[in-house]
């Protein structure tokens, strides 16, 4: 009966996104106030029916209803409640109405939360919410409807693909979806500006919340992923450069660029019509992100089952889209008007940079993930573009930015004087080089990887904290007032110091593990002592046993360093028996100078085959993504983004 | 990467990537058949080296790979090989040549046009003049004037 319920849900969504996208609109070109008011209601009601449908199928998951037919195909009644949860979202139909959730939820808190908003640009925000909305719960209803039944239900499930059985994949891609859908609202945003011809600061203020909620929810998104595939693949790898992977990278590269364009929007009203370029931008590669995991046309292979007909759907969706909006553009870029002038040296031009950077590193990737497809396509050649290509292409960008970002972040407004800018960095550069030569004489020669990467993340690093340090003019005034003036920075400038300083952390630990990592593979009896990079390894015992829908081969080992134990390490081997599938659980020791990492292998002349690895600084990849993540927090909690909208109560 | 591992397990082989019996004596020799390693494709998984992959297809790679090596090939000549065996499907890092040039030239070519255009627009908009309100903006300005 829930099932029929959720679905009826669905349909009732589908006409409230209908009315949403129509009514307001009009009454936006004509002026009908009542007309306009209709969208906040609809929006209630879209979210509140998705809500309901949404559990709906929860319950379905969750009393394990093998009628449902997605519930028989993705669920099993022996799997643990979190994975019967996390399997709502573990397939193509019930992820699809996470992502329309998640997409009713902003709707329904511009609704609630828009009141300052003029009336005009909420009613056209919400109207192409609205659209989006149709589109997408169209594409649920008649391609991939979750609550279809079968007529003879199984005895019991075909179960969640092992693998997705974690908690960090469980997490993942709601995540992910708040990232992607979250850029819809600063699409919305742009097309409702293009419409009415005009972008202020006040337009700027209101974007900045929802571009910073995508990029923090993105950031959280991909480092669970990369997070996940660390440990559970079984040799440490944490980035593949896959499509899938790619399919959200390029939408988290745009809206950083997004972020820091609005910036200059909001304070020098200039590079308006790029921001509304780039939110455009960001949203089109989260539907051609949808689009590459979804049709199967780049990859073939996926967990998801690909058809192709949802492929053309969602091609249609990412036409009309993408068409429509730059088509728009192009007509009214030009009402855009941007009056403030700046000189080459200024912290506009340095976020211009920035934005260069971040758009043509997007485009490297993007084009690197189609290639393989345009080469098949146009020229009949079948070829391969991975992780070598982008190591070689993307990287430079990356490197660039590094150098640029703490230079740029302390130019003034408008017009800069270089030198005197840059003065207090000069140590900084002094530092980072030194740190570098140092590294470099340490390892005596080898890659430049880890002399280079280890001297950038300590000029962004250092470089960041210099800047609040200049910012408080702390040698001046003395350390007292110097720290009092800290405390009462804005919110603002304290998320850019904590941000920044996350990307130095990320490019630390990426280059420390890139360059150091120390790796033993052999075949090991019970009882085996081996070293591997100053740590003695003992292979202690393996034991069997069973877990709720799983059989395992654990193993003991213990670590020590001269005779003192410092870590037992549990590998595991799990047999997933409904899906005849198995999988590695590698045994990870994390310390904040280095992971003990081993994965088990098959079993071999009596013995395991065992993979060692000592990774060093390998945690400082994640800590440094959460603290960017924290700094987008910091940012988005700043007093100017909440009172900002009550002073401007004035109708366009 | 969920594809990989699932495409690995649905070819049903349980080895696992590089294996003890397949490592080189000499870590120098090793050390290059990893590097090169890392640039081929396993054939028949998605996205996915040889060095990494399960597949038995890779394995037979990585021995070939391998025995090249010990058979005094440089790197280059070890790619070449098995290019000529398999074809430029193997690479993972594409020629640079020109059949590829868009792939490659795209990213610098773009920065040096969209530098250009951003130098450009600073140096137009430094002698800008103010830009004058339009009927709107100047009857807002007035109303809160005349407040």
């Amino acid at each position: 009966m829930y099932a029929e319920l959720g679905h009826l849900a669905v349909v009732i969504a589908f006409i409230a996104a209908i009315l949403q996208s129509i009514v307001p609109m009009v009454g936006a070109a004509k002026g009908y106030a009542g007309w306009m008011d209709a969208a906040k209601p609809a929006a209630f009601v879209q979210f509140g029916a998705v809500a309901f449908a949404f559990a709906m199928l929860t319950i379905a998951f969750v009393t394990s209803d093998f009628s449902v037919k997605l519930v028989a195909s993705n669920s099993h009644s022996l799997k643990p409640m979190l994975y019967k949860v996390s399997g709502v979202w573990g397939n193509h139909e019930g992820s699809m109405l996470l992502w329309i959730l998640i997409l009713t939820f902003y709707g329904a808190l511009v609704a609630f939360f828009g009141k300052s908003l003029p009336v005009v640009l909420r009613a056209r925000v919400l109207s192409i919410q609205a659209m989006i909305g149709v589109a997408f719960l169209a594409f649920l209803l008649f391609t991939s409807n979750p609550f279809e039944r079968l007529p003879f239900p199984p005895i019991d499930g075909n179960d969640l693909n092992p693998l997705l059985q974690d908690p960090g994949l469980a997490f993942h891609p709601p995540f992910l979806y708040f990232g992607y859908v979250g850029l819809s609202m600063t699409f919305s945003f742009a097309v409702a500006a293009l419409i009415q011809g005009s972008v202020d600061a006040a337009w700027a203020r209101w974007v900045r919340p929802w571009a910073l909620l995508a990029w923090i929810t993105l950031t959280i998104g991909i480092a669970l992923g990369s997070w996940w595939a660390y440990y559970e693949l079984g040799w440490g790898g944490w980035w593949f450069w896959d499509p899938v992977e790619n399919a959200s990278f390029m939408p988290w590269l745009i809206s950083v660029a997004l972020l820091h364009s609005a910036i200059v929007v909001e304070k020098r009203e200039t590079l308006k019509s790029w921001t509304v370029l780039l939110a455009i931008l960001g949203f089109s590669f989260s539907l051609i992100g949808t689009f590459i995991v979804r049709s199967g046309v780049i990859t073939s292979v996926h967990a998801f089952a690909n058809d192709p007909e949802r492929g053309v759907f969602i091609l249609a969706i990412l036409i009309v889209a993408i068409g429509g909006a730059l088509t728009l553009y192009a007509m009214r870029a030009n009402a855009l008007r941007s009056n403030a002038a700046f000189s080459f040296v200024s912290r506009e031009s340095a976020l211009v940079l920035n934005n260069l950077l971040l758009v043509v590193a997007t485009i490297v990737v993007f084009i690197g993930t189609i290639w393989p497809l345009v080469a098949e396509i146009v020229m009949g050649r079948k070829l391969s573009v991975g992780a070598p290509f982008f190591d070689l292409a993307f990287t430079p960008f990356m490197v660039a930015l590094a150098i640029a970002l703490p230079v740029g972040a302390v130019l003034p407004w408008k017009r800069a004087n270089f030198k005197r800018s840059a003065k207090p960095m000069v140590g900084v550069i002094a530092l980072s080089l030194s740190i570098g030569l140092l590294v470099w004489s340490l390892q005596t020669g080898g890659r430049m990887l880890a002399p280079v990467g280890l001297a950038l993340a300590v000029w962004v690093i250092v470089g960041a904290l210099v800047d609040l340090g200049t910012r408080t003019r702390m040698r001046q005034v003395g350390l007292n007032a110097g720290l009092r003036r800290l405390r009462n920075l804005p919110r603002a400038d304290w998320g850019k110091a904590v941000a920044h300083i996350g990307l130095g952390l990320t490019i630390f630990g990426v280059s420390a593990i890139t360059a150091w990592e120390a790796e033993d593979i052999r075949v090991a009896q019970i009882g085996d002592r081996f070293e591997v990079s100053g740590y003695t390894f003992q292979f202690d015992n393996v034991e069997k046993i069973n877990g709720k829908n799983y059989t395992a081969d654990i193993g003991t080992i213990t670590a020590s360093v001269d005779d003192k134990m410092v870590a037992t390490l549990r590998p595991e081997k799990r047999f997933y028996p409904v899906q005849r599938m198995p999988t590695t659980e590698a045994g990870i020791h994390s310390r904040l100078n280095r992971d003990l990492y081993i994965a088990f292998g098959d079993q071999q002349d009596g013995g395991w085959t065992v993979r060692t690895y000592v990774k060093p600084f390998a945690v400082w990849i994640w800590i440094g993504a959460m603290v960017m993540a924290l700094g987008g927090l910091l940012s988005m909690s700043d007093r100017r983004l909440r009172i900002a909208t009550s002073q401007r109560k004035v109708d366009q | 990467m969920l594809r990989l591992i699932i495409c690995v397990f649905m070819l049903g082989t349980a080895a696992w990537a590089v294996e003890p019996d397949e490592v080189l004596t000499d870590p120098v020799q090793e050390a290059r058949a990893r590097e090169v390693s890392t640039e081929l494709r396993c054939l028949v998984c998605r996205n996915e080296n040889i060095d990494s992959s399960n597949a038995g297809i890779a394995k037979d790679l990585r021995i070939l790979v391998r025995e090249r090596i010990t058979a005094g090939d440089t790197n280059e000549q070890v790619i070449d090989f098995v290019v000529d065996r398999y074809g430029e499907y193997v690479l993972l890092k594409p020629k640079m040549s020109f059949q590829n040039i868009i792939l490659w030239a795209s990213g610098p070519f773009m920065l040096l046009i969209g530098g250009l255009i951003g130098w450009r627009f600073s140096r137009n908009t430094k002698q800008a003049e103010p830009i004058a309100l339009n009927a709107k903006e100047a009857k807002r300005l007035k109303d809160i004037l005349d407040e």
